[in-house]
């Protein structure tokens, strides 16, 4: 499904290196989570892959179903299955979240040759969701995130991520701003979404998200690469000792 | 003191190409506002007034043609159940209009009004204009006065039943209109004026508006389409006690477009509203030009204008709230903004507060920039290609100035209208 290959990052403005030989690779099917220390490159990763500006990929592959991420358009690799749910998603007043979902679902699905979705096939079908993770119908009619708490935000994007039904969901620090509730919430609109089909990358700092999203593999980051790969226990190992061990063995 | 020759000989020669309408009840009013004219000549470039905008085009004798354009969609407002009032190149057509009869509103032409000894409309035609002309000359609103053979004058004494809809369209390809509408609106009364249309290749509108002790007026207009328009208009309203007008304009397009509002608060608990939204492609010059005036207790003022401007179009926003002595509780808002689509548009912004009350709340801004890049990947994330993206923050941005729109569908035609502009230019 997802495939990274050496991938090597660096800003744009600055002659930084970020990344520096990622090799991942995240099958159909598969929960994959990465954890880290802050400025271990793991935002970086979600953004380079769903083409956010301000990067320069200076060595390595990314493919997603053998078609190559890195020579696409945001908004490509978006109808090509790619799906980054924000750590801060961005409010965009004036915008209603509806028109914005129906936009985006449409638009994908032009890009991909399919038919457009009716109005009332569209309605149907975000209300039934919506109803799934608890989101009431005047949140649909705002303006999208305007106004949302932590967990609204987030369930937002779960809603999306729901209504769109990426390949590959990559999910960059959704439990940040979260209480207990609202995460579990939100790991239940994720489970639900998981099938043979797609894959999840789900980045987070702790433990407790991948308690209600269980993994199928754990990676460790650092210092823009991988350091270490293993099951579900390698979570708990950082959630019991912290990185110390793990990076002092990487190193 | 005489006028600077160059200004003489260019008043002269407009005046030359004008004739009065004889008689009637206005008369005293005309001939007042021609006297207004001759001392305070036509605009020109040294005027401060006219500092972000060239007059030129609108105060040459002659007007500039501007192409006859059909887009083949149909006109704003067409959807409404509405009272229509139709104007072809300034002139009122009675055929494409309706009966003008409407329970709890009456609308008579000016020009059958001229032939009268005495009407109501004598006591509002030429006075709020003339009021509007201190501190600042507004010289083209005088010369309206004064020329004007058409227009309307509605008296609204309860609630129509529907909108009344002013339409203006455009025949000749050199038509210079000027239309002179006056409004009054009695004792706790209520309606909304709908106005659209590319009106003329020149167009000169003034518009005065009376607003009695409760009484609300809602007016919409979108002026023009994609059209080589030029329009210079005028609003002046006078608010009484507790009563409220609300006015969003719509210009999309055109040459030049000068609007300028002078808006006197007088009655206590008053609220007017004023906003507009624009976009401009190319070599469209846009002028806001706002003055409002808090003379009473408790009143609200808002302005929001809204630019978006690519491809180096110009806009204007000249903004002043004057709060007079004895103006307590005012609360006054301003906003301009615009959203610069390329790097060769501008916006050009004076927003001005003048303050002689203690007790007021009163705020302005005024910004340029450009589209937001967090938003633009935001919804290139979700799919959304970057034209249809970049259309959707563009229509976003213009919301603060179309929510002000009382009527929701009304509202809803506007943004329409609004994507199929911005369609179109993709």
């Amino acid at each position: 499904m997802l495939e990274i290959k050496n991938l090597h990052v660096k800003l744009e403005e600055e002659d930084k290196q970020i990344l520096k030989g990622v090799n991942l690779t995240v099958e159909a099917g598969k929960v994959h989570a990465i954890m880290g220390p802050n400025g271990s490159g793991k935002s970086t990763l979600s953004y380079v892959l769903s083409g956010r500006d301000g990067y320069e990929v200076t060595d390595g592959e990314a493919s997603l179903a053998g078609e190559d991420l890195l020579e696409m358009e945001p908004e490509e690799r978006a109808a090509a299955g790619v799906f980054l749910a924000f750590q801060y998603p961005v409010e965009i007043p004036g915008v209603g979240n509806m028109t914005f979902l129906r936009t985006a679902v449409n638009a994908q699905r032009k890009a991909r040759g399919e038919e457009e979705l009716s109005a009332s096939d569209f309605l149907k079908e975000i209300r039934a969701k919506a109803k799934t993770l608890k989101i009431d119908a005047d949140m649909l009619k705002r303006p999208v995130n305007v106004g949302f708490s932590g967990g609204e935000k987030k369930r937002n994007e779960i809603l999306q991520m729901a209504m769109l039904e990426p390949k590959m969901c990559i999910l960059d620090e959704t439990d940040s701003g979260l209480d207990v509730d609202a995460m579990k919430l939100v790991a239940e609109g994720v489970n639900a979404l998981r099938d043979e089909g797609r894959g999840f990358l789900v980045i987070t700092h702790y433990q407790r998200l991948l308690d209600h999203i269980k993994p199928d593999v754990v990676h460790i980051m650092a210092n823009g690469r991988i350091v270490k790969t293993g099951g579900p226990e390698l979570a708990l190992e950082v959630e019991n000792n912290g990185y110390a061990d793990i990076l002092a063995e990487g190193v | 003191m005489a006028l600077p020759e160059v200004k003489q000989n260019e008043t002269d020669a407009r005046l030359a190409t004008l004739t009065m309408p004889d008689g009637g009840c206005l008369a005293e009013a005309r001939h007042a506002a021609l006297s207004r004219v001759q001392t305070m000549g036509l605009p020109g470039r040294r005027d401060e007034y006219w500092k972000y905008t060239r007059p030129d085009t609108l105060t040459a004798a002659e007007a500039p043609t501007a192409a006859v354009l059909d887009s083949g969609e149909a006109p704003l407002f067409d959807e409404f159940d509405r009272l229509k009032v139709v104007f072809v190149d300034g002139v009122f057509d009675a055929a494409a209009s309706d009966d003008l009869s409407l329970e709890g509103i009456s609308i008579e032409r000016i020009s059958d009004i001229c032939d009268k000894d005495i009407h109501w409309a004598k006591d509002l035609y030429g006075v709020l204009e003339a009021r509007g002309q201190t501190p600042v000359a507004r010289p083209l609103a005088a010369l309206n006065t004064a020329f004007a053979r058409d227009g309307v004058a509605i008296r609204v004494t309860g609630t129509p039943s529907k909108p009344v809809n002013l339409i203006y369209r455009h025949a000749a390809e050199s038509s210079d209109a000027i239309l002179h509408h006056v409004i009054r609106v009695e004792t706790g009364a209520s309606a909304t004026i709908l106005e659209n249309g590319p009106a003329a290749s020149r167009f000169n509108k003034c518009m005065e508006i009376d607003l009695a002790d409760g009484a609300a007026l809602h007016l919409v207009r979108a002026q023009g389409r994609d059209h080589e328009r030029r329009a210079a208009t005028h609003l002046f309203a006078r608010l009484s006690t507790e009563s409220v007008f609300k006015s969003f304009t719509l210009t999309v397009n055109g040459v030049l477009t000068r609007n300028e509002a002078v808006i006197e608060l007088t009655g206590d608990d008053a609220a007017a509203h004023i906003a507009g939204a624009c976009v401009g492609d190319g070599d469209f010059h846009h002028d806001d030009t706002v003055f409002i005036t808090h003379d009473a207790v408790n009143c609200e003022s808002r302005q929001v204008f809204k630019k978006v401007l690519r491809n180096g179009a110009t806009g204007v926003f000249q903004g002043k709230i004057l709060v007079k002595e004895g103006a307590q509780k005012t609360d006054g808002y301003q906003i301009s903004q615009s959203l610069l689509l390329d790097g060769d548009s501008q916006f050009l912004a004076k927003p001005e507060l003048e303050i002689y009350a203690d007790d007021v709340v009163c705020s302005h801004g005024s910004t340029s920039g450009a589209i937001d890049e967090e938003g633009l990947f935001y919804l290139r994330s979700r799919g959304i290609p970057t034209s249809e993206a970049t259309d959707l923050l563009t229509l976003a941005f213009l919301a603060e100035a179309v929510e002000e729109i009382e009527d929701a569908d009304i509202a809803a035609s506007v943004v329409d209208r609004l994507e199929g502009w911005l369609a179109r230019r993709r």
